[in-house]
């Protein structure tokens, strides 16, 4: 019998893969548990063994193929006994599609997102490169430039990331800089404190914001709140990063978003970068910022790609929003990969006549205010995006504060767009209905401009 | 180290404990440097033991029973006398918050360290220049011992803008980057990751400093302690780990508490060495604090040392302390004061006479006044402090 072997997901959010290597020539016998070739998701490359005894009868993907999509046939597989299969061309084999979450969680390419231009000259240059490798150049770029800056985490040297962001860091900055620690979240988030109360610029980083519960005691009593205690004294010049909120398919112990939880510090800043300009920028900024700043990332947006300017020093001013879009009907206001669905629900409104303006917060405290009050002075009209929780979120802050400060000019309530009250499910479909979508961002877009 | 675990031995005999017999030790070099584990693992001659009932609940106080043999002190007289002044300016300023606490001048929690004093000034006197020191919230006499003003940190208490935090901290939120003081903490168990990150710092710069991490009993049984133990033992972070038993975490004893009353065995686990010591004799304190340091210093990593001492107060001002009796408090206080100790000492041994000791009873007592005048006379902070030092500027 002849089968197919698919391009396996290799991660809960891996979409597409390069065939890095066959390790099998066509018509060679594999036993079971061989390694058959070798799968480079952006972040890793993998093993990938046969699952059954056979023979490889046919290659349907080159070696070095980028970009396959995730449950596309690469080869067929012949099992013994079985005869030969007629001649298939790759072409003729119809790519499967992805499940409607891989499909959904699409990062934004180049072509798609408007990009990073603002306070930069005309002439200035960009390359494209994933909020991962953005992240990454920052970390270094401010480990060359000031030798108190080291990172530490679990899996980031020799493993070079979880998540494969510290790749490379060790090769040029060594263990010294780039410390594996044991799984200690609680602990070496509270020895990654003392040694920025002693004078060193520590990145601490966790493997997902989920796990940072273990040590948020740390985050919030001895990091955020021993300037003040101190009537100024002691500063704790440290960054706490790691990706924050959903991935896919990890259900509630490994999806929350900490957004809200995080803003509501005194004593922390709190940056949630969407672009990769501003994941670069924004990062770099936090390592070089005397206090505490807490960097939530998003696994699924690791690989999106993004014009990032091709400058000596690119930073971005810590508490400034961004206007991504502009326009006159509505103001959408979001932040990390929720930037995401608002950016698409624009996309969407547009084809209605709706112009919506739409803003990336970037930095969750010290929020920037006086952008959305001027957008919602102009609009009249808002909507929040977000992926977390609806009770105590960044959006019924945000909301309140515009029914103080811009009440006047409202024409319509302000909608809190939110991921759904309850812990994240594991099925498929459930997940897709917690999480917050371009149609309930399109519809309470409708709702407030009453169309 | 030799001296030292000379000392810890005898020390440990005095407990009722049996010496490990050095002909039949057939340790590795690594096993001998755990002196404390290794003395530990031998157990108690029963038949040997006299202690009573009390003194037995009582391990380390029993300890210090026995008069410390003065024909064996190194120190000056400068030394000597230096560490009575700086027991006797923590005993007195913590009377002084007492007070203070009871006219309603200082509020909220107030953790007094009365009974304990031996501990962190035996440390500091083995102190170099550039070491760091961090504790919990009953922080006062480790502020006093590492040269903090008293003033200021008297103000502190009363909530003043001339408090150490610009009375913004209180009694259990204090620092001091001139004196290497990190806290001041007041999550039980937080200030032991935190220590380790000031060593690990150290490390990182390539200098020979060392950290005092000061915790409690009670901490002893907090997570993050031994999450602690582990790193600073795979980085060989000169750490200091003392832990001020002081017998009770709160209103729990260490026998209702701990799975084993050897807390100084505690890193056995994570290959850190320690020993038990008699934290009510300032010279023992020294002498172990100064080998203890010494190693860390060499990069040997970390190390314990469980000081067996008495708090006479209660755990806070508001502590009734029905869990232990009056008399119990009482015996120690007779018996084992570590001031009375010093004071005894030097005076058995003719070093000063009575008259040169009261000269700096009285010099204490005005140093407290003066501090306590500071500390009224003070204004509040200004309303506009409440928005400043949240961050600091960029």
């Amino acid at each position: 019998m002849t089968s197919q072997i698919l391009l396996p997901a290799l991660s809960p959010t891996m979409e597409t893969g390069k065939l890095a290597k066959w390790l099998v020539k066509e018509g060679q016998s594999v036993s079971s548990g061989d390694i058959i070739a070798e799968i480079e998701p952006d972040k890793a490359v993998m093993e990938f063994e046969a699952v059954d005894d056979g023979t490889v009868a046919k290659l349907l993907v080159a070696e070095g193929a980028e970009e396959i999509a995730v449950n596309t046939p690469i080869a067929l597989f012949e099992t013994e006994g079985d005869p030969a299969p007629a001649e298939v061309s790759p072409a003729a084999v119809p790519a499967q599609p992805a499940s409607p979450q891989a499909a959904q969680a699409t990062p934004p390419s180049v072509s798609e997102a408007p990009q990073q231009t603002e306070d930069l000259p005309a002439d200035t240059k960009y390359r494209s490169q994933t909020v991962r490798e953005a992240l990454r150049d920052a970390m270094a770029e401010e480990m060359r430039r000031d030798d108190a800056v080291f990172l530490m985490g679990e899996e980031v040297a020799e493993y070079e990331g979880a998540y494969k962001v510290s790749q490379g860091m060790l090769a040029e900055f060594g263990s010294e800089r780039v410390v594996d620690t044991p799984i200690t979240e609680h602990g070496f988030a509270g020895l990654g404190v003392g040694t920025a109360f002693a004078g060193l610029k520590p990145i601490v980083e966790f493997m997902t914001m989920n796990f940072a519960m273990q040590a948020i005691d740390h985050i919030v009593n001895s990091a955020a709140k021993t300037l003040y205690m101190s009537g100024g004294q002691m500063g704790c010049p440290i960054v706490f990063r790691g990706p924050n909120g959903a991935a896919a398919r990890v259900a509630a112990q490994h999806s929350q978003d900490y957004a809200a939880w995080y803003a509501h510090i005194p004593g922390l800043k709190v940056i949630q970068p969407y672009s990769a300009a501003d994941a670069k920028g924004l990062l770099k900024s936090a390592i070089r910022d005397p206090n505490p700043v807490v960097c939530l990332e998003n696994e699924i947006m690791y690989g999106a790609t993004f014009d990032v300017p091709m400058v000596e020093d690119h930073l971005v001013p810590i508490g400034k929003a961004r206007v991504w879009k502009e326009g006159n009907d509505v103001t959408l206001v979001s932040f990390g990969i929720g930037m995401k669905h608002a950016l698409a629900a624009a996309d969407e409104l547009s084809q209605l006549e709706i112009d919506a303006e739409v803003i990336d917060l970037r930095t969750l405290r010290p929020m920037d205010l006086p952008t959305v009050m001027d957008s919602v002075r102009k609009t009249n009209r808002c909507v929040t995006v977000e992926e977390g929780w609806p009770v105590c979120s960044i959006g019924s802050y945000v909301g309140s504060m515009i029914m103080q400060q811009a009440f006047d000019w409202l024409d319509a309530p302000v909608v809190n767009c939110t991921g759904k009250d309850v812990p994240m499910p594991y099925a498929a479909n459930l997940e897709a209905l917690a999480l917050v979508s371009v149609d309930e961002i399109v519809a309470a877009a409708r709702s407030v401009v009453y169309r | 180290m030799t001296e030292t675990k000379e000392g810890l031995h005898k020390l440990l005999w005095r407990k009722g404990w049996a010496p490990p017999d050095d002909a039949t030790m057939t340790d590795t070099k690594e096993e001998k440097e755990m002196t404390g584990a290794a003395a530990a693992a031998m157990p108690p001659d029963d038949a040997t033991m006299t202690d009573t009932k009390e003194e037995k609940e009582m391990t380390g106080a029993a300890a210090a029973a026995m008069p410390p043999d003065d024909a064996t002190m190194t120190e000056t007289k400068e030394e000597l006398l230096g560490y009575y002044r700086d027991m006797l300016l923590i005993r007195r300023f913590e009377e002084k918050s007492g007070q203070l606490y009871g006219m309603g001048l200082i509020g909220g929690f107030c953790h007094l360290y009365i009974g304990q004093e031996a501990v962190v000034v035996g440390v500091e006197a083995i102190a170099l220049e550039g070491d760091r020191r961090i504790t919990a919230y009953r922080d006062h006499g480790h502020m006093l011992a590492c040269g903090m003003d008293a003033g200021e940190v008297m103000a502190e208490l009363t909530g003043r803008i001339g408090g150490v935090s610009k009375g913004k901290g209180g009694s259990m939120h204090m620092f001091s980057k001139e004196q290497r003081f990190y806290g001041g903490h007041g999550i039980v168990g937080a200030q032991v990751p935190i220590g380790a990150g000031l060593a690990f710092a150290d490390r990182y710069r390539g200098n020979r400093n060392v950290t005092f991490v000061y915790f409690g009993d009670g901490a002893a049984n907090q997570g993050q302690v031994y999450e602690t133990f582990n790193m600073a033992s795979i980085w060989k972070l000169p750490a200091l780990f003392i832990i001020e038993n002081n017998q009770y975490a709160m209103g729990t004893s260490v026998a209702r508490a701990s799975s084993t009353p050897q807390m100084y065995t505690r890193g056995a686990a994570f290959n850190i060495p320690g020993e038990s010591v008699d934290g009510m004799d300032v010279l023992a304190v020294k002498a172990s604090a100064a080998g203890a340091a010494q190693r860390c210093r060499e990069g040997d990593g970390p190390y314990i040392l469980e000081m067996m001492t008495y708090r006479y107060r209660g755990h806070s001002m508001s502590d009734p302390a029905k869990y232990r009796t009056r008399e119990e408090v009482q015996k120690v206080r007779t018996e084992r004061d570590p001031i009375k100790l010093l004071r005894g000492r030097i005076l058995r041994s003719g070093i000063a006479e009575e008259a040169e000791l009261k000269t700096i009873d009285s010099e204490i007592k005005a140093a407290v006044s003066e501090a306590d005048r500071f500390s009224r006379e003070s204004p509040e902070p200004d309303s506009s402090e409440l928005w400043t030092d949240v961050h600091l500027p960029v």
